[in-house]
Order: structure tokens, then C-alpha cells, then sequence
């Protein structure tokens, strides 16, 4: 069973209805016990980061990721959901992460060409550099995804398994052992995307 | 590098598909899953649905499909249509929408834009504009195009934006339906104008439509239609590969 962590952040909808459409159980869920006895974690997420952190700690559930990721659970943050997994964020102000994948997250305004719009928003090409992750074992290298950020992971070179070309190279996937990160949206990315989610479920032994 | 969207419209009346067509292997053309499914499969970026419907009932009904639609259809979805207030917002988002498109409402109260912005997001938030030119300058219809603000359509567009809109829908009323390209001159003074995507809607007749506005427009980041492709005149999957052709990128 995948459980979806429900701390107050976004909507769950489309998320769970993927995961239902390739035969994944899944339940959104806040309780400690049920994410305990799930076999997969994702840690979704939009909005802010600082108020997303706040409401992650608030429902304590922030202890209770860290305590699955640490037990070896395959555990994946999808688009804010994974710049939570990053140590801190600089989305007004300086924010602290949960600190599972090395990095700081970082306005791609920074990085990208002054004519190229804010936010990076639709369909964009993943790149996989020299070795091709687990996560993307049903895709081929070039298949699009859907994008919707304007802050993206930086100085996390050696978690980096998925760019996708945006006058620069932004970070589109990392992964640090059993805990991943998609910055783009899996359960709105069509097949590629739903191939994805299979390949996350089919992670750790377990298949959910 | 981003892509080219590529987005088919569909009026939804009564939680049914208004001027659905013969489509080879659909049983049903006027079920908003199975249309919504077929664009889908043959290379749809995005899919706009709009409620045409007036009634209470009808309003429900839509919410129903669009729960259905979001539930089986796993590309981004717009909607719009009788959006008026924040709840509104509220209703369409948590049936699965993942953009909500307002065009009379925000006429009426351009707060609205600023309000749902700053609860969802801009990116959530999308400005439609019914233009049409009206003594040599470009000016805001509302009510479907029926009815003149008077209001200058670029200072309009602009000012949605500055409230927080993340996406601006251009529908030229002077090119729709006439199926003679979309109006270039009007969306190249959008796109000067603001930093956010620029969907282009009204017009297109043919494929050489949508490349000539890629290739002339690179400000422009998605064209919009409905009947070409609700009657099977273009289909999105060839439109792709002569996208492709042409040096637009494309999602095949």
C-alpha cells in the first residue's frame, strides 16, 4: 500500500486516482500507523515552501518521513514535495528542509535566461546523463513530463538523476538511495508519468 | 527545451459534449470521458472544458463528469465557465481541475483573480479575454462575446496579470470561426505586453495555422481549438508530427 501524506497542502485527487489507475492501493492519510504500515511514502506537495515545512511539522508527520526513509522505505516527494526532501529553500526567506537529499532550493530566476518565462510551466523533455535511474526504467530518454515551478534544486549534483532543458539544465528528478524526487508531476504527465509511478511502486520488493 | 501545447476545448451542456462528431472507434461522442480519453491517447496536451450550462442541475452534472473525467484522464485540466466567485474555484479544483479559467467573473470583480491567486497560486489562475477590434482598437467583450466593456483589451489583460494571473486564454472574436489563422497581430500585442503564457484560441482552420503561429509568435506557448478538431479537420497527432517537422518542439 503507498500512502499519500496528507499534512494540508494541495490536492490529492489526481495523485490517487493515478496510482489507482495502474492497480497501486493507495491511501491519503495523516495517521503515523497507516504510513508505518505502508510500503511506499509520497510526500506530495504545492504552494509555498515555508508554509508547506510549517504544516509538516506542525502534523509532526515531518519525524515520521524521516523515520520511513531511515528504515530503507521507498519514499518519493512530488514537485514541492520533493524540494522538502532538500535541507532548506530560499522561497521567501530561508526555510529548512527535511535534509534527506543534499541541496537548497533556489528561484530559477537566477539561473535562466532573462527571455524565458516564470514559471517554467508545461511539457518538457527529461534528460537521464550517463546512467539511467530505476524510477524511469518504462521511459525512454527525451519522453516529456509536466512542469509547474518557478524554484528548482541546486548544489545537489550527486543526487541529480533526471534535467530537463530550460535555457539551462534544471534539476528534474533526484534520488538519494531509497528517497526520490520528481519536480514535475507524475500523476499529470500522461503514460510516461503513470510508467513512472509503477516503477516507484515497484520498488523495495514489495509490490504495492 | 518546452514544448508546444496543444489544447482541444469542449463545451460541456447538461454533463454532456456539445458539437461532439463521428470519431472512427468512439461509440460516444458526446461523453466528455471518452472524448477526453480519445485526445488524450492521440496527443492532447492540456484539455479545456467549459460549462455552457445555466442551470443549477447542469452545474452538478458537470462537477460529476469532471470528477470522472480527472479521475481517468491524466493530463492537465482547465475549466471554465460560470466561474464566478471563490467558490467556485473551490468546487471545480477539488473534482480534479488543476487550472480554472475566468472571463466574465473577473469583469465583474477583478478581485477575484487577486483572491484565488493568492489561495491557489498564480499558476492555477487563468485570465480568458474575448477581444475583438472596435474602431482600430482592441476591446474586451463579455457575456460570450455579446457585450462591449469598452475596456482597451491590452491594459486589461495586462492589469489581470499584474493581479495574479499565471496564463492569458486570447480569443479573437474577430478571427473565430472564420478558420483563416489565428489573429497574430492581436496575440503579438499580448504577448509584448505580459511574462506569462499566451494561449492562442480563435481561428485556426488548418495545421499550416498553428505552425505559421509558432513560427511567426515565439512568445506564443499553446494554441486552442475546438470544432477542427471536435470534426476531425485536424488531427492533433498529424498536427504534432508537422510541428515536429517544422523545428517546433512538439510532445509526440
Amino acid at each position: 500500500m503507498v500512502a499519500i501524506i496528507d499534512y494540508g497542502v494541495g490536492n490529492l485527487f489526481s495523485l490517487s486516482s493515478s496510482l489507482a489507475a495502474i492497480g497501486a492501493e493507495a491511501q491519503i492519510t495523516a495517521d503515523p500507523d497507516v504510513i508505518r504500515a505502508a510500503s511506499h511514502v509520497i510526500l506530495p506537495g504545492v504552494g509555498a515552501f515555508g508554509d508547506a515545512a510549517a504544516k509538516l511539522r506542525l502534523s509532526g508527520l515531518d519525524k515520521i518521513v524521516l523515520e520511513e526513509a531511515d528504515k530503507g522505505k521507498p519514499v518519493m516527494g512530488i514537485c514541492l514535495g520533493m524540494q522538502l526532501l532538500f535541507e532548506k529553500s530560499f522561497e521567501y526567506g530561508e526555510h529548512a528542509g527535511l535534509s534527506l537529499i543534499k541541496g537548497e532550493i533556489r528561484p530559477i530566476a537566477d539561473v535562466i535566461p532573462e527571455d524565458l518565462k516564470i514559471p517554467h510551466i508545461g511539457w518538457n523533455a527529461l534528460s537521464f546523463g550517463k546512467k539511467k535511474h530505476p524510477l524511469f526504467k518504462y521511459l525512454v530518454e527525451g519522453e516529456c513530463v509536466y512542469f509547474v515551478h518557478s524554484y528548482y534544486g541546486a548544489e545537489c549534483e550527486e543526487s541529480v538523476i533526471a534535467t530537463a532543458e530550460y535555457g539551462v539544465p534544471l534539476t528534474a528528478a533526484v534520488a538519494n538511495g531509497n528517497v526520490m524526487g520528481c519536480q514535475f508531476h507524475p500523476e499529470k504527465s500522461g503514460s510516461a508519468g503513470l510508467s513512472i509511478l509503477r516503477a516507484f511502486c515497484e520498488m523495495g520488493g514489495t509490490v504495492c | 527545451m518546452i514544448t508546444k501545447r496543444i489544447i482541444p476545448c469542449l463545451d460541456v451542456r447538461d454533463g454532456r459534449v456539445v458539437k461532439g462528431v463521428n470519431f472512427e472507434g468512439l461509440a460516444d461522442v458526446s461523453s466528455p470521458v471518452e472524448l477526453a480519453r480519445y485526445y488524450s491517447d492521440h496527443g492532447a496536451d492540456e484539455l479545456v472544458f467549459y460549462d455552457i450550462t445555466a442551470s443549477a442541475e447542469g452545474r452538478r452534472l458537470f462537477t460529476d463528469i469532471l470528477t470522472e473525467v480527472a479521475s481517468k484522464i491524466f493530463i492537465p485540466l482547465t475549466v471554465g465557465g460560470g466561474i464566478n466567485t471563490l467558490d467556485d474555484f473551490d468546487r471545480v479544483l477539488k473534482c480534479g481541475a488543476d487550472k480554472v479559467s475566468v472571463n466574465s467573473g473577473a469583469i465583474r470583480n477583478p478581485h477575484l483573480i487577486e483572491e484565488a491567486a493568492k489561495r491557489y497560486g498564480n499558476q492555477c489562475v487563468v485570465i480568458s479575454a474575448d477581444v475583438k477590434r472596435v474602431d482600430g482598437s482592441f476591446r474586451v467583450f463579455a457575456k460570450g462575446g455579446r457585450e462591449n466593456t469598452g475596456m482597451e483589451a491590452i491594459s486589461w489583460i495586462r492589469h489581470c496579470v499584474d493581479l495574479g494571473a499565471g496564463e492569458v486564454v486570447l480569443n479573437s472574436i474577430d478571427t473565430d470561426g472564420v478558420k483563416r489563422g489565428f489573429d497574430l497581430e492581436m496575440l503579438a500585442a499580448v504577448c509584448a505586453a505580459v511574462q506569462v503564457p499566451v494561449i492562442a484560441s480563435g481561428g485556426a482552420g488548418k495545421i499550416e495555422d498553428f505552425i505559421t503561429l509558432f513560427n511567426t509568435l515565439p512568445g506564443v506557448d499553446a494554441g486552442l481549438a475546438a470544432s477542427i478538431f471536435h470534426f476531425g479537420e485536424v488531427r492533433i497527432s498529424d498536427l504534432k508530427e508537422a510541428m515536429k517537422k517544422a523545428g517546433i518542439p512538439a510532445r509526440i
